[in-house]
């Protein structure tokens, strides 16, 4: 057996079925393997970027690891921006990468790159199998890494004369010993009780939830959820952890942050108590940290002790996995039964109703052109009893479908979250696909965004997957278009996107049925239309060209200091502090 | 949060001997632009193939707290010991030096080494090489001194220090 089998063997041992990539000279052994065997299916991407995205739009969409395997040299450093993504979003991914023969490693051999040094600071963790009889534990103990913990990235880097080497000791999969690493935890029952006084005494308490719930898996957010509903405390989501608690629940007060409600910033501003569960107090969630809800006492629930007061100094820091935490809370509290009234809570929630008033996602409807609100709305509402998986892209069409799309199960919503990675949205909506084939996944996209990874129409097309395209066409790189609005006097400098194709013939030169709206009286039917289509369709939504994202807390700001539209803009908007802000 | 005071920290990390397992570490500093004041590295275990990496950085007690959590989050680190928060040993060094005297100079140089007991490793015609093992700020005014007499050359480990219990 040759390390190239001894690589996908290992692979099947992990319980792995789809492999995302694309070939290359180093990587030829696996390809040629791969050819031979019936166990793994491997889906043949367009750019090795779209690879990294669709395992991570699989992984997420499923709860397992991603795989990857691409070529040396350009093959690796085309993946960097996927695993930059995966890292900052937590995302479990193998990649494996063929590397010029150990002999001619630093030798400036043909496609050769420094794959484990490029790809050092992105990664979980990498290896470089210099020896075939490392190879099985070294992918077992990269599996391991990947999904422990904070999940993450690891890649393999695999030079072309191990994978050719013969070696007869393959252990298979009874052999394999669970690896566990680093399972750190300071979960004790005196913790517990002081989370419970806490819980017990608040008067304007919130939850604070993200990804993390979601990765602790889909039981962690069913634990949550009745823990939030037993103390009837509002609950508010990151970008990322929105699905982990029900958008349709009473107690939903919507996502946090730039983009957030007004219900829920000034919640979080006024608040005497957060409780932050598998959230990492990002900068795009806290605003102006020296403002940063002055009033109240913080638990910090992570699995990552150098998350605990990074950006946000806490009280309680509840070192661990959402589940297991968050179901110890659970039972303690369902203990002191007599003390659960909560009666203490009824003024914080008339105040948050004051606040709701304010009606913070509303927009005015016409019917020329298409507001974009109003198309996301729609594929709501057109989609909601069908369990949609949506991707998306990054800018505006991005938040607008984090405010209007509702979030109701884990695992629906996938987008680039802590990299903000144009052109995530149609490889990962492959990716989503094939983990759920007989489900709706939708592609939420911005013109500029998808125009950067649509070499995966090509994917589509030859796997039939029945991606539904959704381009919010707004005609300019939306997300910046407002920020030169707001900050940059309207000095709209490179900032539309020009030279746009005919994206109903682009699609059909792929077999992909292209549609096209321009007027809202026009939405629901091609909206409908898509969905009864059971093949991919890219829908052409010509929207607004001048519509900006509300609310928006801009940079440098606090919560309370948030925008709700256009006619709270002013010449001092943003202070130069917040200038430098991204 | 960042108007804290900054202090110096000694930091030992034992790690499994493997490639990039350095280049991971350094890594870390380097890529949150955290400052590296000193480093060594040597292996401590031959059959168990750990390292123990020592470095000197500086930063306020969050960033501390943050630099160890980052490095225990790394695969290839077994452990990590906050040395100067911990009951640890005065921190050593070892510098070699060499040193040209100016000829007028020679006695002084004899009578400065002495004060220093710094030891004599060769001597041939107009060159002497001294080995001096102590705290880093002794090692500093022996160079100083030794400056004054001549020309000289140092090489320096960098510091280590080690846990009492
Ligand atoms: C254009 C744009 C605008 C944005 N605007 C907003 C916005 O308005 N609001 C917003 O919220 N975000 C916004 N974001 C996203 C933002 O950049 C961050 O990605 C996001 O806020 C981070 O979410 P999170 O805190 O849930 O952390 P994640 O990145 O999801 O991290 C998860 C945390 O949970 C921990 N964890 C992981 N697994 C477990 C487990 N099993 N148990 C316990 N803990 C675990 C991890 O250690 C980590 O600390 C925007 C992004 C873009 C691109
Ligand atoms: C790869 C990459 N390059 C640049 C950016 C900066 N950026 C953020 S949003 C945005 C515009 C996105 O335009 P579009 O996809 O049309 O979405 P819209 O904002 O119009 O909805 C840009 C250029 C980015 N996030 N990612």
């Amino acid at each position: 057996m040759n390390g190239a089998k001894i690589v996908l063997k290992t692979l099947v041992d992990q319980g792995v079925d789809i492999i995302f990539g694309y070939p290359g000279g180093a990587t030829l052994p696996i390809y040629d393997e791969l050819f031979k065997q019936n166990k793994l299916k491997h889906i043949l991407v367009r750019h090795e970027q779209g690879a990294v995205h669709a395992a991570e739009g699989y992984a997420r969409s499923s709860g397992k690891v991603g795989v990857v395997c691409v070529t040396s040299g350009p093959g690796a450093t085309n993946c960097v921006t996927g695993l930059a993504d995966a890292y900052m979003d937590s995302i479990p991914i193998i990649c494996l990468t063929g590397q010029v023969p150990t002999k001619l490693i630093g030798n400036d051999a043909f496609q050769e790159a420094d794959t484990t040094g490029i790809t050092r600071p992105v990664t979980k963790h990498n290896y470089l199998v210099k020896n075939v009889k490392d190879l099985e534990k070294i992918i077992h103990e990269a599996f391991a890494v990947a999904k422990s913990g904070r999940p993450g990235p690891v890649l393999i880097d695999l030079p072309k004369d191990v994978l050719n080497e013969e070696y007869n000791k393959y252990k298979g999969k009874s052999k394999i010993k669970e690896i566990n690493f680093k399972p750190t935890t300071n979960l004790d029952a005196g913790l517990t009780k002081k989370v419970i006084q806490l819980i017990l005494k608040a008067k304007k308490p919130i939850f604070y939830c993200g990804g993390g719930v979601i990765n602790s898996g889909v039981e962690a957010s069913k634990i949550l959820t009745k823990l939030i509903n037993k103390t009837k405390f509002p609950c508010t989501n990151t970008l990322m952890g929105l699905g982990c608690f029900p958008a349709i629940d009473k107690q939903f007060i919507g996502m946090l942050g730039m983009h957030g409600t007004y219900e829920a910033n000034l919640a979080m501003h006024d608040s005497d108590l957060i409780i932050a569960v598998g959230a990492r107090f990002d900068d795009r969630v806290t605003g102006n940290l020296s403002k940063f809800s002055p009033y109240a006492k913080k638990i910090h629930i992570d699995i990552d002790p150098s998350s605990i007061n990074k950006n946000v100094k806490v009280d309680i820091a509840l070192i661990g996995d959402v589940k297991k935490i968050i179901n110890s809370i659970y039972i303690e509290l369902i203990k002191k039964k007599s003390l659960l009234k909560f009666n203490n809570i009824e003024k914080w929630w008339n105040q948050i109703n004051t606040w709701k008033k304010k009606n913070c996602l509303g927009y005015k409807k016409i019917n020329y052109p298409i507001k974009p609100q109003y198309a996301i709305q729609r594929l709501y509402e057109l989609t909601k009893d069908k369990d949609c998986f949506i991707t998306t892209g990054v800018g505006q069409h991005q938040m607008w479908a984090a405010q209007y799309y509702k979030f109701n199960k884990p695992n629906r919503w996938m987008t680039s979250g802590g990299l903000g990675t144009m052109g995530y949205g149609l490889p990962a909506a492959i990716g989503a696909q094939i983990a759920n084939p007989n489900k709706l996944v939708v592609d939420v996209d911005g013109e500029a965004s998808f125009l950067m990874t649509m070499q995966e129409l090509s994917t589509i097309c030859q796997y039939k997957l029945p991606v539904k395209i959704f381009i919010v066409n707004n005609r300019w790189m939306g997300m910046v278009r407002q920020w030169q609005e707001l900050i940059h006097g309207g000095r709209y400098s490179e900032s539309y996107t020009e030279s746009l194709p005919d994206f109903v013939k682009l699609a059909e030169s792929f077999g992909i049925i292209g549609l096209k709206a321009e007027r809202s009286t026009e939405v629901d039917k091609v909206i409908k239309e898509m969905i009864k289509i059971k093949k991919p369709v890219l829908l052409d939504m010509v929207v607004d060209q001048k519509e900006n994202c509300f609310p928006m807390i801009p940079s440098g700001a606090a919560h309370n200091e948030i925008l709700l539209g256009p006619e709270d803009q002013t010449d001092e908007t943003i202070n130069e502090e917040g200038m430098v802000l991204v | 949060m960042s108007n804290q005071k900054k202090e110096k920290h000694t930091i030992s990390v034992l790690v499994n001997d493997e490639p990039g397992a350095l280049a991971r570490v350094i890594g870390l500093f380097s890529g949150r632009g955290y400052n590296i004041d000193s480093l060594t590295v040597a292996p401590v275990n031959l059959s168990k193939k750990h390292s123990r990496i020592i470095i000197v950085t500086s930063g306020t007690k969050i960033i501390i707290e943050q630099i160890i959590h980052s490095l225990e989050r790394l695969i290839q680190v077994k452990k990590v010991i906050d040395l100067t928060s911990s009951n640890s040993t005065n921190e050593r060094e070892l510098a070699l030096v060499k040193i040209i005297p100016k000829t007028n100079k020679v006695n002084l140089l004899k009578k400065t080494v002495k004060k220093y007991k710094a030891k004599l490793i060769f001597n041939n015609s107009r060159k002497y090489a001294f080995e001096i093992t102590n705290s880093p700020s002794i090692i500093n005014s022996f160079i100083i001194e030794l400056n004054k007499i001549g020309t000289i050359d140092v090489s320096r480990t960098g510091l280590i220090a080690i846990l009492k219990e």
